[in-house]
């Protein structure tokens, strides 16, 4: 039997909304009691204590692009970024298509990565869109939810039919909504800074008339969705009427597109190259409003390694996506510093709605959830410095800048796997 | 004096770096026309020519500049070498640099490909048209074209019309007659603007009627049919009737009105044949005559901004 006591601790708690000053006792790997004032243990310092990050979309590169990220790379990064559970993309080489290729990647998982994994399976078999996957046997398999990513299902009748089976089983599904015409080899967001660069580029309009596609088909089926990143305001506009109708919608935004905008791209950045493109200032503006109103539910890192020889290539030619695990937090935090929302509130996007939204008793500082948790002092200031990253890749738009907000200790079912 | 260690773009000039290098080829194009040869500055000089798009007019007119002013000059067909074998344009860029080349002259067709060949280098790059982006020595050609025409180059109204969304040659057009305090108005079907583009002229119509009226200068740019990727505009003989420049049209513009071309043309698209041909008011052949002596500029004064 272990037993652990954090004292003088900053106990962050998303379900209340509140933070207390307290300690808070582990037994083995669940949180068996949480109280005020001190008790004898280890001493936290008055720093923060919350629930581990669920980061609902990591993309790992195995099997295919193990050069580009592993399970053991990945999970390294994860522990060392407050994640807890890595919840994989299924845009694999091959697609997770197949219980067997998700058996096979969740025991080099249970292998490589010191945290929770939880795979999302393709919904049609080889991202094609034209016929579903075995949701069934895929949910039996351990997949959580079921996604073709960023590769949009364009046969509204294949997504119609994939959708009202996953209804029956009561899965969950979670798009991309980008019109795929539209946005076709766009580079960037349009507007007067584009026009400047001369990119191809796509409205933000592409995304709402996707995602009214998708609530059409989800209001029609009953099916439980989740758009895996919303970063507009015209979006968000379809997505609170689809919510005060009462539909089982749920979204989610990446930390790139509420911390980053279309002017970061500066000189054709291709680190700053990410799906769908940096939107402009009000567009993120209205997306850290949406996250503080709880409007938008979950945030994500959208992690995407990319090689170097992938991201040096002219703008158009370069791959898109940002590795994130470990800046998710620090990042996340400068809107905490900038007064947008508080603490417990960013927990929820974290990791209570997360854990909610995938049926998981964690994300909770409960007597009774799973000891996932996070030791992490919000103010500490440092220096991005991108080849200190443990991901093998090191695509990430942040590095140079300042940032606030380390991870001290993380816990995975009480077990230490991050010190710092 | 000229202080940058690459052209890239207009973006980055000042009114001052124009000056002077339209200033300087003015000399070239006058001593040109009196058969005088120029002294050779570029002299024991490596110039090489990478185009990694088709190009006929603006490669031969950078490589005579280049000889002219003594440069060794090398033209690398860019689709026809190691691209095609699967060499990155970094790699390429090292593997070149390497050679000690002084001078760069790069075309490229995506947006931003020379800024980040440029990066990669020692020595000076010279954009020679970047995707969408910009293609300096057009706009300066251009510019001095009109410096000639006019007796100035600030307070004249300009249209450009036609093809604004596919053009680099409108986009450093807009910067530098913007920079220089002219009226810039864009002409063309809704379709052919990239969207934001208003925020960067202040005048923006889709009639040639409007838009050309009481203009200084009319600047036809080529429908640039490879860069489109379907139904842009519903035909060419559609857009001929609203867009194309004839004399009519024409007769909106002031009296006075000269009539540019970047070319290459497609009579009967966007200009009149006719009209293209006419002396009196097309100065489309001084155009490509500027051509050469602007480039000879810019590499003279690159080069001596690298020796410092």
């Amino acid at each position: 039997m272990t037993v652990t006591t954090f004292t003088n601790a900053r106990l962050i708690d998303p379900e209340s909304g509140e933070e207390t000053l307290g300690w808070l006792r582990i037994e083995d790997g669940l949180i068996a009691e949480r109280g005020t004032g001190a008790r004898d243990g280890v001493d936290c310092n008055g720093k923060c204590l919350a629930p581990g990050i669920i980061d609902i979309g990591v993309k790992i590169g195995e099997p295919g692009e193990r050069h580009k990220e592993s399970y053991k790379t990945a999970g390294a990064a994860a522990a060392a970024g407050g994640v807890t559970t890595m919840v994989t993309r299924p845009d694999t080489d091959p697609v997770m298509d197949t219980p067997e290729m998700l058996a096979f990647a969740m025991r080099r998982a249970q292998d490589a990565a010191p945290v929770h994994v939880l795979p999302i399976a393709a919904l049609t078999k080889g991202f094609e869109g034209r016929e579903m996957t075995e949701i069934g046997f895929l949910g039996d398999a351990g997949a959580v939810a079921f996604s073709d990513a960023d590769a949009v299902v364009q046969d509204t009748r294949v997504l119609a039919r994939a959708m009202t089976y996953a209804a029956g089983l009561d899965a969950l599904i979670i798009a991309h909504p980008q019109e795929p015409v539209l946005s076709r080899k766009a580079a960037m967001t349009s507007g007067p800074f584009a026009a400047k660069l001369g990119l191809p580029t796509v409205s933000p309009m592409a995304e709402r008339m996707q995602l009214e596609r998708d609530l059409a088909l989800v209001e029609m089926t009953g099916v439980r969705y989740h758009a895996d990143q919303l970063t507009c305001a015209a979006s968000l506009k379809v997505l609170a009427r689809a919510k005060a109708e009462g539909l089982k919608v749920t979204a989610g935004t990446s930390v790139h597109h509420l911390t980053l905008n279309t002017f970061d791209i500066d000189d054709y950045r291709t680190f700053f190259k990410v799906k769908p493109p940096l939107r402009s200032e009000d567009d993120r503006m209205a997306t850290v409003e949406a996250l503080a109103s709880g409007l938008i539910d979950i945030v994500s890192s959208m992690h995407t390694p990319q090689d170097e020889e992938s991201k040096r290539l002219p703008f158009e030619e370069a791959a898109s996506g940002a590795v994130a695990l470990e800046t998710l937090l620090p990042a996340c935090l400068q809107l905490v510093h900038a007064g947008h929302l508080d603490l417990p509130r960013l927990f929820r996007a974290l990791s209570l709605n997360p854990a909610r939204l995938l049926g998981l008793s964690a994300g909770r500082l409960a007597v009774g959830a799973p000891a996932d948790l996070i030791l992490f002092d919000p103010d500490a200031p440092f220096i991005l410095d991108r080849s200190k990253l443990r991901s093998k890749s090191k695509n990430t738009p942040y590095d140079g800048r300042r940032m606030q907000g380390r991870v001290l200790r993380t816990l995975v079912s009480g077990r230490e796997v991050f010190a710092r | 004096m000229f202080a940058h260690p690459h052209l890239l773009g207009i973006e980055g000039l000042g009114p001052l770096d124009i000056t002077a290098i339209l200033d300087r080829a003015e000399t070239y194009a006058e001593a040109a026309r009196a058969g005088t040869p120029p002294e050779p500055v570029l002299k024991g000089m490596t110039q090489i020519n990478m185009f990694f798009e088709n190009s006929t007019r603006t490669q031969a007119s950078f490589e005579i500049a280049g000889k002219r002013l003594g440069a060794d000059v090398m033209n690398m067909a860019m689709q026809a070498s190691s691209i095609k074998k699967g060499e990155t344009l970094i790699d390429t860029a090292l593997t070149l640099n390497a050679m000690h080349p002084d001078l760069l002259v790069v075309r490229h067709p995506h947006s931003g490909a020379v800024n980040l060949l440029a990066s990669k280098v020692n020595c000076a790059v010279l954009n020679a048209g970047d995707g969408r982006h910009e293609h300096p020595t057009q706009a300066l050609l251009d510019a001095l074209t009109i410096r000639r025409r006019k007796g100035r180059l600030h307070r004249l109204t300009v249209a450009i019309c036609g093809d604004i969304a596919h053009s680099r040659v409108a986009r450093s057009n807009m910067i530098l007659l913007g920079l220089m305090e002219n009226r810039v108005r864009l002409v063309g079907p809704r379709t052919l603007m990239p969207a934001g583009v208003d925020h960067m002229v202040a005048e923006m119509t889709d009639d040639m009627k409007e838009g050309l009226k009481d203009a200084d200068v009319v600047m036809m740019l080529r429908l640039q049919k490879e860069r489109m990727d379907g139904g842009f505009i519903p035909s060419e003989r559609e857009y001929y009737h609203r867009f194309g420049l004839d004399a009519e049209k024409l007769s909106y513009a002031k009296p006075d009105a000269i009539v540019m071309h970047p070319g290459p043309m497609n009579r009967g698209v966007e200009i009149d044949g006719v009209l293209a041909d006419d002396i009196n008011v097309s100065v489309i052949q001084e155009q490509v005559e500027m051509g050469v002596a602007v480039r000879m500029a810019a590499m003279e004064l690159l080069a001596q901004a690298r020796k410092g």
